[in-house]
């Protein structure tokens, strides 16, 4: 180790790499989300029948196209890590700034947490399978959270190619049982009787309830605007590829609900825990039944892999404004990662993971992802207003406005809705926790904000100012 | 002592490992590096050298 300090010039600058591509953000979007194909997204037929799990899979399809094509445009004209956080910044104001910063290192942190529980379940349910009971799930949880920190802290894009390979591996698994299953492969037929008998036993209420887990299906698609600071062409590669992640998603959606709903009896469905992997059990083919359990296992990794990604550059960015203590914003000066954010946050996933049961962690999650879309309606809004589309250049101008933003807002009230049936306690504590944050930020430590430094981007005077 | 047993064992060791090589590189840099350049990083350079944003 070196003894000497190294002193800056003082025009040199650290910052993040920028080498990334289009298939590194796709890669991002979708490694982070397809977790939600290989699980979860079932308790929404057990909240609802076949239908209103369709339902969901659509409707919640169709808010997460919005929350994409929103942010494709916003995101391309604003390229810093931090995403959402940079642009509530420089569109809203510095307190709502804050809270979407929390909002996503919450979501990212806690579903992080989640995969990483997931790991040490499946690898219980292999060690059942053959014949171990009482696997010790605590270090395999540890060393997925640290293996996969220790790769975030190393560098931005052998941490995004090891996506990239796995999400890739994980959706072809899912298009290889959805045709092996087409080509009569399978040892049981497919049967969605279900349908005509039992076509909503719950009511409409329960397509209502179904659309709390119909999210799962694409939560965190979002996510690709955290890289914009370490792509190399932003305007380009942000757009390209968070609508190609999209419908990526919504092709993986539908074949997954057509798979399992078709293979297994909706009553089991509705609780399983891995049901790709069940629906391969059910085929009797042992090759589908190891890809598919590898799909799960890399879905899962590549999840994991993008939250500790999306949350050190939140926190870094926020660090970097000086809206939390500077020293979190620096940048490594080999790796040029922010190592001290990527550190920090592996404790607290560490917390989540081994101390909090899995659907209380998701559920925090998913309540931080929806006040993230909720805020990116009226961000839209406002930046259409003051910037308008002869102003500044965009990488993309999305169409229809402001339609996508009324759907938007309209389906994120159903799905607080739905929220609130099951989980309207965490939904409360929720709320008081981002309450009892802003109190802080703006009493305590506004103070220290640099407040001319942190609108970075050379636009012209927003409209009417 | 089955297989999951050791594979628990080694996956304590490598967690271990892990958490040491990002710790002790994080000390490394943080006591070779002066803090300034560290955190000089700032957000928006990229549109300030290549791209004025008029139409």
């Amino acid at each position: 180790m070196a003894n000497v300090t190294a002193t800056a010039p003082a025009t040199e600058r650290l910052q993040l790499l920028r080498v990334l591509g289009p298939a590194h953000i796709w890669a991002l979007g979708v490694g982070i989300v397809l977790v939600g194909e290989y699980m979860g997204w079932n308790f929404s037929v057990g909240k609802g029948g076949m239908i209103a799990g369709l339902a969901a899979c659509w409707v919640a399809g169709l808010l997460y196209t919005c929350v994409a094509m929103i942010d494709s445009e916003v995101t391309s004209t604003i390229a810093a890590a931090g995403g959402q956080y940079a642009q509530a910044k420089h569109i809203v104001g510095p307190l709502m700034a804050f809270n979407v910063g929390l909002f996503l290192v919450m979501a990212y942190t806690m579903l992080e947490a989640a995969n990483a529980i997931t790991v040490g379940y499946l690898l219980d349910t292999v060690a059942g399978m053959m014949g171990h009971t009482g696997l010790n799930q605590k270090p395999f949880i540890i060393l997925s959270i640290m293996f996969l920190a220790w790769l975030n802290f190393r560098g931005v894009l052998a941490t995004l190619t090891f996506n990239l390979v796995i999400t890739a591996i994980a959706f072809l698994a899912i298009i290889a049982l959805f045709i092996s299953v087409q080509l009569g492969v399978s040892a049981v037929p497919m049967d969605f009787s279900a349908i005509t008998t039992a076509p909503l036993p719950y009511g409409w209420i329960g397509i209502v309830a179904a659309l709390h887990f119909g999210l799962w299906y694409y939560l965190g698609i979002e996510g690709t605007c955290q890289a914009a600071e370490e792509v190399r062409s932003p305007a380009r590669s942000l757009p390209y590829g968070t609508m190609a992640g999209i419908m990526t998603l919504l092709i993986a959606a539908t074949m997954t609900w057509y798979v399992c709903s078709g293979l297994l009896p909706w009553e089991y469905l509705g609780q399983a825990g891995t049901p790709l992997f069940d629906a391969a059990r059910v085929t009797g083919s042992a090759g589908l039944m190891v890809l598919l359990f590898v799909g799960t296992m890399f879905s899962t990794l590549a999840s994991a892999n993008g939250c500790i990604n999306d949350a050190s550059r939140a926190w870094f960015s926020m660090g970097r404004d000086r809206y939390l203590p500077s020293w979190f914003g620096a940048v490594h000066p080999v790796y040029r990662t922010p190592y001290r954010s990527i550190v920090f946050l592996v404790p607290i996933a560490l917390i989540f993971a081994l101390g909090a049961p899995l659907d209380q962690v998701v559920t925090f999650s998913i309540l931080s992802g929806l006040l993230g879309y909720t805020f990116m309606t009226f961000n839209m809004v406002m930046f259409r207003r003051k910037w308008p589309l002869d102003t500044i250049k965009r990488g993309y101008v999305h169409p229809l406005h402001p339609l996508p933003v009324i759907v938007l807002l309209t389906l994120c009230a159903a799905a607080y809705f739905a929220v609130f049936l099951g989980y309207g306690t965490q939904l409360s504590a929720m709320m008081c926790f981002y309450i009892v944050a802003s109190l802080w930020f703006h009493f305590r430590r506004y103070r220290f904000v640099r407040r001319g430094d942190q609108f970075t981007m050379p636009w012209p005077k927003p409209a009417g100012y | 002592m089955d297989i999951w047993n050791i594979l628990e064992y080694v996956a304590w060791a490598l967690s271990a490992m892990f958490g040491a090589l990002m710790l002790i590189n994080l000390i490394r840099i943080d006591t070779t590096y002066d803090n300034e350049l560290l955190t000089s990083s700032r957000e928006g350079e990229i549109e300030v050298t290549a791209e004025r944003h008029q139409i």
